[in-house]
């Protein structure tokens, strides 16, 4: 018992270490880092170069585990001045996606520089050693990571309290205009909160190599550990990721022995249950509305010239098969799939309002309803893929009831809580789902050709219904109730019920999606509910703009094509797309979409 | 019958008393300014009278009927029109789309899914807008108003659904003086002509004494006094609150 | 505007191709070169997908030097699945649409070879799956158009429970990554254990999502269930936490541990002077494998690659060999010439002679079992003996009921 907790007080400390930097820089800049796991990663990889030249013993360790921050905080540093500086402005999710560019090239260069094996630090007898507690060996690193928890937390909270520079970032935290009337240089302080942010990063990632390795998932298991841990203690909330970090821990090492197959479950469930109960997490305070900088666009209709391109690519893509051959045709249905699934997200995260982490849930629910549908039950293509919408639809309502009051980072980081539990179910649970080998076998039972116009019929008729919703009087009030919601509330609407529906119907498009990918691939797999599918549906959502109509459908083309081409171009293709998003971000931070000539289309 | 009925009305937070047990009412046709000084409770009345705050304890009858604790959704069913004192519109809607859209609810056809809002109610909204005298603006986008036309567009959207009370919190404010009698004018005007009862917040000395019938001060939470101009300009306690030490301000 | 960025790019593409492919076409002018087409997680698992690049491009330059197969140079046309078996049938399509290959290789994960298997079913093209591991792809989901390499989850177990057997231990406890590799590894050894041992009981088992170990939270859990024996399927750096917590806290001494995988150099590196002594573990012996095929593939790869081969290595290398000797038994590239011409094809591997068996198609390539100690501060396999594949393969009766597929 004692052996248990000290474990969990362990699990707890790992957790702060990781979640400590992501909430500083959160709190500070509102800049959701994603690229957080990745500055941990590169302070194992950075520490274990460091720690290979300096002597074995504590001495040169705490040298190491120095000049490894000190080394993270510049990196950090660059990387304010490089990148996030020049984006504060810009709408949250595309800070969002410029992390994630960094992220795509981090992980290549990482490999690049350090090849692809795991590397581990040779333990010298100190790091080895034991006490005796009752009876049983504890370790004794263990026990200094203990003890940096409560240290590395008091250090940070009188950095914070007493000194000039912790005061101006917590005013900043609170109140930035009101800072910068005040003549305060924010630049350097937001650089300074980053520098140090990315330095607790790599403190974490040097601590991780006694216990461990270096190696090239670590970036992204971290991330979400650490998303989870500061949305549960309260984004830029110290002590509530402190707490979190403590409620987490002990959850995962208690966890150990009771639910041994839950483990990935039960961290997200608890997330899922604190934020149901307190939506601003643990200790968190209400985030002032939305984003700094962020403009509503002024949305107009499709004007003809866009309209006419619009049937014209349709009536293409219906002579298509006439001219291409199954492959070319196959990699088609994949890109109206993606528009179909990026048009629906689009409802939920641009009229609707509720940025989603997680759209891949819905789309994995219908694909797996599907492919469950053929197999258990034996349903040809047209009963399946009902099945898939209305599981998909009623799983999104179901869920959605409990999530649509929240708001901002909150909702998305509970959707994205959710496709994780949906996913661990369907890589776990062997029996029903195939676990990673998924189904097999799920195919349509048409033609190649046939079945390509039933894919253009639904993808392109669901986006044009979707569409002609967001055009509709109930797309005006979704609209309204995002502009609004005061407002809203107050010409009668019901806000609630408006974004429930919105939910449940981009629950649904992303469920047919999902079951016409099951068709189209003949196999469903956990990849299909994936972290990498949810941030592709983003990607494309962002990359076409989310305030316009049509950007969705340009962004999810581009997407497919810009990551088709660039695998079978480049090994480093994440690098040259992360570096591509980068761009991206800086160049035209409405999207593609947004690039157009003045008073032209949308 | 009154339009509006407000009896012992109550809410504090925390330990702090916003509103003690404030009863007033106005009829059709009236125009009721409620003034004080800030903090005196103006915008927590309002807040509660159209169901965005539960009171702690009265009653709020509206047109016959006990609103206290319906949300402003139902309120506003209920035929209770409402500015903010910080405007709150649809930015990334046309001016037009904006009225059209109060009058979809207003019809209850906002969950239609199917034909375009663009073509419903825009004569209606037209002539909403005509009203106010923001005609010529119908095609603009809402978020590139001036502030004084966004209080007109205000005005637009809270009489689509010809409401039989207007509860305005600060209507004037940020418009130029000159702007400010013409537009609370028109609402004199407009609650004349409809039988529409107004109940409104200000800043403007000029405005109250100008257009209202009667008057209401609040200080503290409590209400003060009430009656129409000469009586409250001579109250002994509005003036104590306006005039005295210095320690309330009356704002502008 | 992006359509115009597409086009270009598209255009680079296919430049860049017919450069890469120019000197191709001018050596096979009189044959044209047999196309393989080759798609495994480069990008998703590095660690095991280049040392496997590294095999089967020796493997390749061998062949072709030799003259090719049937006259016929080899062409390998590779691709990168991300680790996602719908690119990788998205790839699989290009390959066979528009690179008109003979046959498809390759995979790591079991889910990418399940799914190029379905593939090959639906375009009725050849598949040879080099690394998964799943029983699935030869037995539940087996079909005709498929072989496989490696040997599989349950020959893994199969041949550790032949150790496992002789020891005293009853009370056993199982730690695996919690999805199907694991969970399959983990049914198959209890499964077979029980079979020759009535006395044994699981008494315990952890179930770490994989790449996610709470090492010190799971050593904690085994040691309080008393085990006197450990079966363990964690590998990469799940296996590197577990085995440095459980080093410091005592959990392998005074029991005995039996280990899948765990003597393969991609696993047994990592663990450096943390090599836990004594463990019985399947494997390869590269630096104490002395047979003439074994040297002669490490030196003529470690002249190539300047460094020593993985297990990814010998599986790339022997793949390619064994589709050289399928074709040339087949004698032409037709699928249905290959089918028959690969159902008992010899080939030759660096572990020494294997074929691939008609009845279910995997092949007999086994692997090696024995125990791990330390030598100069690094981790090596000792006592090990070469277990062949076929004779731990279940009887032909049973398979046949595994694989409801065979004709």
């Amino acid at each position: 018992m004692l052996i248990t907790a000290l474990n969990g007080l362990a699990a707890a400390a790992t957790l702060f270490l990781l979640a400590s930097g992501l909430t500083v820089i959160f709190g500070a800049t509102r800049i959701v880092n994603f690229a957080h796991g990745s500055l941990y990663m590169l302070g194992a990889y950075l520490g274990w170069s460091i720690l290979a030249r300096l002597p074995h013993t504590p001495w040169g360790f705490a040298l190491g585990a120095v000049a490894t921050m000190a080394a993270l905080a510049l990196f950090g540093a660059l990387l304010e001045i490089g990148l996030l500086r020049r984006i504060y402005r810009a709408p949250e999710l595309f800070q969002l996606l410029a992390t994630f560019g960094v992220v795509l090239m981090v992980q290549d260069v990482v490999q690049h520089l350090w090849g692809p094996a795991e590397l581990s630090l040779p333990r010298p007898p100190w790091l080895r050693g034991f006490v005796l507690l009752g009876g049983a060996r504890y370790p004794r690193f263990d026990l200094i990571v203990i003890a940096v928890f409560p240290v590395l937390l008091g250090a940070l909270w009188l950095g914070f309290t007493r000194t000039r520079w912790g005061v101006l970032v917590r005013a900043a935290t609170q109140d930035r205009d009101m800072l910068a009337a005040l003549g305060v240089d924010q630049r350097l302080l937001f650089t300074s909160v980053f520098a140090l942010g990315a330095a607790l990063a790599g403190l974490a990632g040097i601590l991780a190599l006694p216990d461990g390795s270096a190696d090239l998932t670590m970036d992204l298991s971290a991330v979400t550990d650490a998303f989870v841990v500061v949305v549960v203690g309260g984004l830029g909330s110290l002590s509530g990721a402190a707490l979190a970090s403590l409620l987490l821990g002990m959850l995962q090492s208690f966890g150990v022995l009771w639910l041994p197959r839950a483990s990935l479950v039960l961290a997200f469930a608890a997330m899922a249950m604190v934020l149901a109960l307190r939506p601003n997490g643990l200790l968190g305070r209400p985030l002032a509305g939305r984003g700094v900088g962020e403009v509503v666009a002024f949305i107009r209709p499709a004007p003809r010239a866009l309209r006419l391109a619009g049937w014209f690519a349709l009536g293409a893509a219906a002579c298509a098969p006439l001219i291409l051959g199954p492959y070319a045709l196959s990699v088609l249905m994949e890109m109206l799939i993606a528009m179909l699934f990026a048009a629906s997200l689009h409802l939920m995260m641009g009229p609707g309002g509720m940025p989603s982490f997680g759209h891949a849930a819905w789309f994995g629910i219908g694909a797996y309803a599907a492919a469950l549908a053929v197999h258990a039950l034996a349903a040809p293509l047209p009963l399946a893929l009902p099945a898939a919408v209305l599981l998909a639809a009623f799983a999104a309502a179901a869920f959605g009831w409990f999530v649509v009051r929240l708001s901002g980072v909150y909702l998305a980081m509970l959707t994205l809580a959710f496709a994780q539990i949906c996913w661990a179910i369907a890589f776990q649970w062997g029996d029903v789902t195939g676990g990673d080998n998924g189904i097999l076998g799920v195919w349509p039972g048409l033609g190649v050709r046939g079945f390509y116009w039933l894919v253009l019929a639904l993808c392109a008729g669901g986006t044009l219904l979707l569409r002609r919703v967001l055009a509709a009087p109930f797309g005006h009030a979704l609209r309204a109730s995002r502009d609004s919601s005061l407002r809203a509330e107050a010409i009668g609407l019901d806000t609630g019920r408006l974004r429930l529906a919105a939910f449940t119907l981009a629950g649904a498009a992303a469920g047919l999606a999902g079951g016409l990918y099951a068709f189209a691939e003949g196999s469903v797999f956990p990849t299909y509910i994936s972290l990498q599918r949810s941030v592709d549906a983003l990607l494309m959502v962002l990359l076409g703009g989310v305030q316009t109509i049509s950007g969705p459908i340009l962004g999810a083309f581009a997407y497919t094509g810009l990551y088709d081409t660039l695998l079978s171009l480049t090994d480093y293709w994440r690098f040259v797309l992360g570096a591509m998003i980068i761009v991206l971000v800086l160049a035209f931070p409405q999207g593609l979409a947004g690039v157009r000539l003045p008073g032209a289309a949308r | 019958m009154s339009v509006l009925r407000v009896e012992r009305l109550r809410k504090s937070f925390g330990g702090v008393q916003a509103v003690r047990d404030v009863s007033f009412a106005v009829e059709a046709g009236e125009m009721l300014a409620l003034i004080g000084p800030n903090g005196a409770g103006k915008s927590t009345c309002f807040n509660m009278l159209n169901g965005q705050l539960r009171p702690d304890a009265g009653h709020i009858d509206i047109a016959g009927r006990d609103t206290a604790g319906l949300p402003p959704r139902a309120v506003w069913r209920l035929g209770v029109g409402r500015t903010f004192q910080i405007t709150a519109t649809f930015a990334s809607m046309s001016v037009r789309e904006n009225v059209q859209l109060a009058l979809l609810s207003q019809h209850r056809e906002v969950w239609r899914l199917w034909r375009p809002a663009a073509a419903r109610h825009a004569a209606a909204a037209e002539a909403l807008l005509a009203q106010v005298g923001l005609a010529a603006q119908a095609g603009r986008a809402a978020a590139v108003l001036a502030y004084g036309d966004l209080k007109r567009l205000e005005l637009a959207i809270a009489l689509a659904n010809a409401p039989r009370l207007l509860l305005m919190d600060e209507p004037t404010a940020g418009m130029a003086p000159t702007e400010r009698v013409a537009q609370m004018r028109l609402v004199r005007d407009l609650a004349s002509a409809r039988g529409l009862a107004v109940l409104f917040t200000e800043h403007d000395m000029d405005v109250v004494f100008g257009l209202a019938d009667r008057i209401l001060v609040m200080n503290r939470g409590a209400l003060i006094a009430e009656g129409n101009g000469e009586a409250i300009r001579a109250h002994p306690e509005v003036r104590a609150v306006y005039l005295g030490t210095g320690a309330t301000s009356g704002g502008h | 505007m992006s359509s115009m960025a597409r086009i270009t790019r598209r255009g680079l593409l296919a430049g860049g191709t017919a450069l890469l492919a120019a000197p191709a076409i001018l050596r096979a002018q009189g044959e044209q070169p047999i196309r393989i087409g080759e798609i495994n997680s480069y990008s998703a698992v590095p660690a095991f997908t280049l040392p496997y690049r590294n095999g089967w491009q020796l493997a390749v330059a061998h062949i072709n030097a030799a003259g090719g197969v049937l006259g016929r140079k080899l062409e390998v046309l590779s691709r990168d699945d991300a680790g996602k078996p719908q690119d990788a049938v998205r790839l699989a399509g290009e390959l066979v649409d528009s690179d008109h290959v003979d046959l498809l290789a390759g995979g790591f994960l079991s889910n990418v070879g399940l799914a190029l298997s379905d593939f090959s079913k639906q375009h009725q093209k050849l598949y040879i799956a080099g690394e998964p591991l799943t029983d699935a792809l030869v037995w539940q989901d087996g079909q005709p158009f498929c072989f496989r390499l490696r040997p599989s989850t349950y020959v893994q177990a199969a041949m550790l429970v032949e150790e496992a057997a002789k020891l005293p231990a009853k009370r056993w406890v199982s730690v695996a990554p919690n999805y199907e590799y694991g969970q399959s590894a983990v049914k198959w050894f209890q499964q077979l254990l029980k079979a020759k041992r009535p006395d044994v009981e699981f008494v315990a088992a952890q179930w770490p999502a994989l790449g996610h170990i709470d090492a010190a939270a799971v050593a904690g859990a085994l040691e309080a269930a008393k085990p006197e024996a450990i079966y363990n399927v964690l590998f990469g750096a799940d296996l590197t936490n577990f085995v440095r917590q459980g080093n410091t806290r005592g959990l392998f001494e005074q029991r005995a541990v039996v280990s899948v995988l765990t003597g393969e150099p991609d696993y047994l590196d990592p663990l450096g002077e943390e090599t836990p002594e004594g463990w019985i573990v399947t494997g390869y012996p590269w630096n104490s494998l002395k047979t003439p095929e074994h040297m002669k593939f490490l030196d003529a790869y470690q002249a190539k690659f300047n460094t020593h081969p993985m297990m990814g290595s010998v599986v790339g290398y022997t793949l390619l060999q064994s589709i050289a000797a399928g074709i040339a038994r087949a004698g032409g590239t037709a699928t249905a010439k290959m089918v028959e011409g690969f159902s008992g094809a010899g080939f030759a591997s660096p572990f020494g002679a294997a074929s691939y068996r008609p009845i279910d198609h995997q092949s007999t390539l086994g692997t090696f079992v024995g125990k791990l100690a330390l030598k100069d501060g690094k981790g090596v396999m000792v006592d090990w003996r070469y277990v062949d594949g076929a004779g731990v393969m279940p009887s032909n009766a049973e398979v046949a009921k595994l694989r409801p597929n065979t004709p």
